[in-house]
């Protein structure tokens, strides 16, 4: 336990001092940026078009970094060798795969936590200038307590998407990794439309593929909730649950095969 | 207790896309190294020293064989609580600092963040690091990190440690701070357990040498029995030979060699038993005899040579 945090902790003080800054730099720019452009452009679309580029620049901030960084943590340290001087210490195989997740996991999450910080500071910002008759035209209220739903559930996707990144990168190279987790990623987002597929198609055997990918990939159309939070649509407690516990299972599952295949392969 | 077993311990790697065939690296190689021990593992480049240790550090898996390290089975977080490691070439997070790095390995052994830092610092002292430990890793040349690399093997107070090459990348007064730190270590009780083609630091260091060629074991032993066993024969420095006495027994001398004011250096092949040509050589003073021992790297090259005739291609199993 104590080798897997203090792996964690490494992966975290790595990360902070790698590139993740510029990203958020990049989101936060960004943000402002358009408030402050798309109040002056649009009629009482402002604040809903602010919450649908803050949380899609979350989202993909977020993806960007869950997968390059996820992907990294274990094929960077067998290529550069680092690894052989970490596995020589009392810490065994599966403790540095857990290890390396939580601190990825931690990291992302700090990362949106300072995210959901801007979002909600360039909201309240648009609030207190807009005048009350404007915001009469408005869906939700721009300070909406329901977008950390959505963004609990951009955090449960990231953490998803992270154990899928090391998961491919235990056993495949980098670049493969990479178009295996965005390609479960976007798979994952058609989830309902491969479900229903066979009321679009004529094929008998095509609607059996699509269900069996169906079963076997992440369900992540059911975490994306943030269109529903921006129209100011209520997101039940029981969705929540259900989708992030789904989700949950499926990253343990990715996990446990993430240490099956490590713990078995030679580090040449 | 040996310290350091292995029984058998063999390691096959596929190599080839379309049709995989088998490379040994290592063949049944049996060995062991008792407590306390300056142990050489000795061979040329590719030879298998380095896939050993990976064995032994179970980085890899072997294909048959077992190994132990303190009478437990290779892998065992308990032994690696007992136990350092020097990669070939060691590579570390560049974004941490010397001290990081050491502090970060520390507290794997348990130790608190002030302990780790404590122990990092004299660790630095020992192998040279000055004001850069506080610099980036990223900074570091190959030299400084290698210093590096072997304070993190030291960090637990390991009671056996394992050194791939250990003098690589240092200049000449690295080298010698490193064979004083192995020296001191065997004081302390460490085994030591170092891979080097560099015959010079296992002459200088070792109690027992192993060497390997080819992925198997060509020879091990202590350094004494080792380079007596290809023993060149004698040497016999005689004076007052006569020149009649010298022309009847040169068939059985190996050279002759005059070393001024009627003295002679004879070196007596193997075959020629000083106590039976000292009779025949009329009168003449012995001044010394000595045996012609080999050099550890005449051993190695003729053991290197034996084993070494194939080429990568012959060891792919057809």
């Amino acid at each position: 336990m104590r080798s897997m945090a203090i792996i964690a902790g490494g992966v975290f003080r790595d990360s902070i001092r790698d590139r993740i800054g510029y990203g958020l730099v990049f989101f936060s720019i960004l943000l402002m940026a358009s408030s402050f452009l798309l109040a002056q452009l649009t009629a009482g679309q402002d604040v809903k078009i602010i919450k649908d580029l803050g949380l899609a620049s979350a989202s993909m901030i977020g993806l960007f970094i869950a997968i390059f960084f996820g992907i990294g943590l274990v094929t960077k340290e067998v290529e550069r060798r680092s690894i052989y001087s970490l596995l020589s210490k009392p810490v065994t195989r599966s403790q540095f795969v857990i290890g390396k997740y939580l601190g990825l996991v931690m990291t992302l999450l700090i990362n949106l936590s300072v995210m959901v910080v801007a979002f909600y500071g360039v909201l309240l910002y648009l609030d207190m200038t807009t005048l009350d008759g404007a915001k009469a035209a408005w869906e939700a209220p721009a300070l909406d307590p329901r977008m950390l739903k959505a963004f609990a559930l951009i955090g449960v996707e990231l953490m998803l998407v992270t154990a899928t990144a090391i998961f491919f990168s235990t056993f495949s190279s980098p670049f493969l990794s990479v178009a295996l987790t965005f390609a479960v990623f976007i798979i994952g987002h058609f989830g309902e439309d491969l479900k229903n597929i066979n009321s679009i198609v004529q094929s008998v055997v095509l609607p059996y593929i699509a269900k069996g990918v169906y079963y076997v990939m992440p369900n992540l159309s059911a975490l994306d909730v943030k269109s529903a939070v921006v129209h100011g649509q209520a997101v039940s407690a029981s969705h929540m649950l259900l989708a992030s516990g789904s989700c949950m299972l499926y990253i343990a599952t990715l996990l446990v095969g993430a240490i099956l295949i490590f713990s078995r392969r030679d580090l040449k | 207790m040996d310290a350091i077993k292995t029984t058998g311990l063999t390691k096959h790697y596929q190599v080839g896309f379309w049709r995989p065939r088998p490379y040994i690296a290592l063949d049944d190689l049996s060995l062991s190294v008792a407590t306390g021990e300056v142990f050489g593992f000795l061979g040329p480049n590719g030879a298998g020293k380095t896939t050993t240790l990976k064995l032994l550090m179970q980085l890899i898996y072997p294909t048959s064989g077992h190994a132990e390290i303190l009478g437990s089975p290779v892998g065992d977080v308990a032994v690696k609580r007992r136990i350092g490691y020097l990669p070939e070439n060691p590579y570390f997070y560049d974004n941490l600092t010397a001290e990081e790095l050491l502090v970060y390995f520390a507290r794997m052994f348990g130790c608190s963040a002030r302990e780790g830092r404590q122990r990092a610092s004299r660790l630095l002292d020992e192998v040279g690091i000055g004001a850069e430990r506080r610099f980036q890793l990223r900074k570091f040349s190959k030299g400084m990190v290698q210093r590096v690399g072997i304070a993190q093997a030291l960090i637990n107070e390991p009671e056996v440690i394992f050194l791939d090459e250990p003098m690589s990348g240092l200049d000449p007064l690295g080298r010698r701070e490193v064979r004083e730190l192995i020296l001191r270590l065997r004081d302390r009780g460490c085994t030591v357990f170092f891979s080097s083609h560099v015959l010079s630091d296992a002459e200088a260091l070792c109690s027992r040498v192993a060497i390997l060629a080819n992925g198997r074991l060509a020879a091990i032993g202590a350094l004494d029995e080792l380079t007596s066993v290809g023993s060149r024969g004698w040497e016999l420095v005689v004076s007052g030979l006569s020149a009649d006495v010298l022309a009847r027994v040169n068939p059985r001398l190996t050279r002759a060699t005059s070393l001024g004011d009627g003295r002679f250096s004879l070196e007596l092949p193997p075959s020629t038993i000083p106590e039976q040509l000292i009779p025949d050589l009329g009168g003449a003073r012995i001044v010394s005899l000595n045996p012609l021992r080999g050099t550890l790297e005449d051993l190695f090259v003729e053991q290197v040579r034996a084993t070494g005739g194939e080429r990568f291609s012959e060891k792919v199993a057809s």
